[in-house]
């Protein structure tokens, strides 16, 4: 009897598994879609109406049973994030030189690699602790300042891999070629290599601007919160992801509505920048 | 030759040159051996503002299951054990969903479907953490307790020795409920690996089975699996080591109490969240100290586990650049 034979048992019995396995894959991709369009389907239902009032921008964090917006903890938001960006991607970039046009394949490089991508995943919280320990309880207290140090921080491992990368997919032939034209090394890094993988390295930047956006944990130990409205980096300051905490986490009927707002806003951004990361990668590939 | 290069470029300017090269590679350098540093710093650091219980308690902080902040006792096991116990939970659930879309989108998915699937589950890691917290405390919480967990109870937990995991009031949140939370945050970084190493097997391979007259189901379990094992245990890892430090999700569902219960459905605590609602209240050196020591344990572990992940990743590239 054949072996594709559709009366032979063994036959049957593969194809039957075969096309059992096949639905449980389907079955596991919708599982993974349905959170996706449940989660961002609750923020837009809860969130969705703050997000359309203008109060919601530009009044402060009010105390509970009064109306207000969250116009201090967003400016305290990207305050943070563009001090921490500032911070952490100049250091990124320049370790990622190092790696893909000095270090390549020795063992400095190969062993910073390992750390910066162990790095890469290490829990924030932990981060927010290191810092509180060399920043915050030395200086005796919390500080928008220590937020973006600890965003800064996050940011290295992102920008590092990233720049890493994409210089390593820039054709060697470039690179002589400008040596070959008698440019030293540090022009060919700067003015060739760089402009080559331009689109990548930003991409790489976006992605951590991203990340840092909506992190919580190490904002916890660092800038705290202010409920009122304050720029100065060298005070506690407020920031959405802690005033969604707070607010999410109390009893009080407004503050909660406060709390989706914040969530969709934060998220739409953050889905923002990544939708844009990505268009802005595939268009250059 | 010496007197056209004279000609050309000034030995000043080659000299002045050079100086400028050595300085940008030394420059990039010096932030290379930052990174470098940066998690010896934080190890340091750690273990330095521990001192105080890493001195009374020795290792047998890691067993305790006290913790009481007014006596000033503590103990790890409590927290170590929610952390470890929400972890599993996760890749239980979410190693097999993750395994299940990574087929579908390697072997299954029509190509034109492929990227915009693929990005929608990539999505899912961008959601920040805390979204999901609060969504898991709102939404997920309320249902879960409603529906699944009476059915659970009533189901799971009349079993002879698994019951025993399905037991007490369904309060809705708990150790299950992290569990699952995280399982959905998990699934996008293993799909991620997973479908990254799939793509490695190369064509001949799943074509020569093909040729045998393997089914897809065939080609992936018998060819796909066991070219990418290495690979796909790095996977694993990598989702492990980010559920074992996930903070803000688990936080809002976890119920926070320092208590060893049997049952799953029971309130509990993760070293994360115990330090997200203790640490900014914690008064007292000792209290201190006992945080900043679960920090380290956590970080530890998850240190430990990302190395690992990332070790067997390498060795599935190096194997790959041997073969090719």
């Amino acid at each position: 009897m054949s072996a594709i034979n559709p009366s032979n048992p063994i036959y049957r019995a593969r194809r039957r598994r075969h096309i059992a396995m096949i639905v449980l894959s389907a079955l596991t991709l919708a599982f993974g879609l349905f959170w996706l369009v449940w989660i961002l389907g609750t923020l837009l239902t809860e969130g969705g109406a703050a997000l359309l009032r203008v109060s919601f921008y530009t009044q402060m964090t009010p105390p509970p049973g009064s109306d207000g917006g969250l116009a201090n903890a967003i400016v305290g938001s990207l305050i943070i994030v563009g001090v921490g960006t500032l911070l952490g991607t100049p250091i990124g970039i320049l370790a990622g030189t190092y790696l893909a046009e000095f270090g390549k394949r020795s063992w400095l490089a190969a062993a910073t690699r390992f750390l910066n991508d162990v790095l890469l995943s290490a829990p924030s919280i932990v981060i927010g602790l290191f810092v509180y320990a060399v920043f915050v309880a030395q200086v005796k207290h919390f500080s928008g300042l220590a937020g973006a140090f600890a965003l800064g921080l996050i940011v290295i491992p992102v920008v590092v891999r990233t720049t890493d990368d994409m210089l390593r997919l820039v054709p060697n032939s470039l690179r002589e070629a400008a040596a070959a034209l008698g440019a030293p090394a540090w022009k060919v890094v700067t003015m060739v290599t760089y402009r080559a993988a331009r689109t990548g390295i930003l991409t790489g930047l976006l992605l951590a601007v991203a990340r840092i956006s909506g992190e919580t944990a190490p904002l916890l130990f660092t800038a705290l919160n202010n409920q009122f409205w304050s720029t100065n980096l060298n005070a506690p300051m407020a920031n959405l992801p802690v005033v969604i905490f707070q607010f999410a986490m109390s009893p009080y009927e407004d503050w909660n509505r406060l709390a989706w707002g914040g969530a969709a806003l934060i998220t739409l951004a953050v889905l923002f920048l990544n939708i844009l990361a990505r268009t802005l990668f595939r268009k250059r590939n | 030759m010496s007197a056209v290069a004279d000609r050309v470029a000034p030995t000043q300017r080659i000299a002045q040159a050079r100086w400028k090269d050595v300085a940008f590679e030394n420059l990039t350098r010096f932030f290379a051996l930052f990174v470098f540093g940066l998690l010896l710093a934080v190890l340091v650091t750690l273990v330095i503002g521990s001192e105080l219980t890493l001195k009374k308690y020795g290792l047998g902080f890691l067993w305790s299951a006290e913790w009481d902040p007014v006596q000033e006792e503590f103990g790890a096991l409590v927290p170590i054990y929610g952390t470890l116990v929400t972890s599993l939970i996760a890749m239980l659930i979410g190693v097999p969903v993750s395994f299940g879309i990574a087929l579908f989108l390697t072997e299954l998915s029509p190509p034109w479907l492929r990227r915009p699937l693929g990005t929608a589950i990539e999505l899912l890691a961008a959601i920040p953490s805390i979204i999901y917290g609060m969504w898991g405390l709102f939404v997920f919480v309320p249902l879960f307790q409603a529906h699944l967990q009476p059915l659970l109870v009533d189901t799971l937990g009349e079993l002879p020795l698994l019951g025993a995991l399905f037991e007490g009031p369904p309060l809705g949140i708990g150790m299950l409920t992290a569990g699952l939370i995280l399982s959905i945050m998990v699934i996008p970084f293993i799909t991620a690996v997973m479908r990254d190493v799939f793509e490695l097997v190369p064509p001949l391979l799943k074509e020569s089975a093909y040729g045998l007259g393997a089914t897809t189901w065939e080609v992936v379990w018998r060819v796909v699996l066991p070219y990418t094992k290495v690979g796909v245990i790095g996977g694993i890892m990598l989702g492990l080591g980010r559920a074992l430090g996930e903070t803000m999700a688990v936080t809002f569902v976890i119920g926070n109490a320092h208590r060893l219960a049997t049952s799953l459905m029971a309130p509990g605590n993760s070293i994360a969240s115990a330090l997200a609602n203790e640490f900014t209240e914690a008064v007292g050196d000792l209290y201190y100290s006992a945080l900043i020591e679960l920090g380290l344990i956590l970080f530890l572990i998850t240190t430990v586990v990302l190395g690992l992940s990332k070790l067997l990743l390498m060795r599935l590239a190096r194997g790959e650049g041997t073969r090719t």
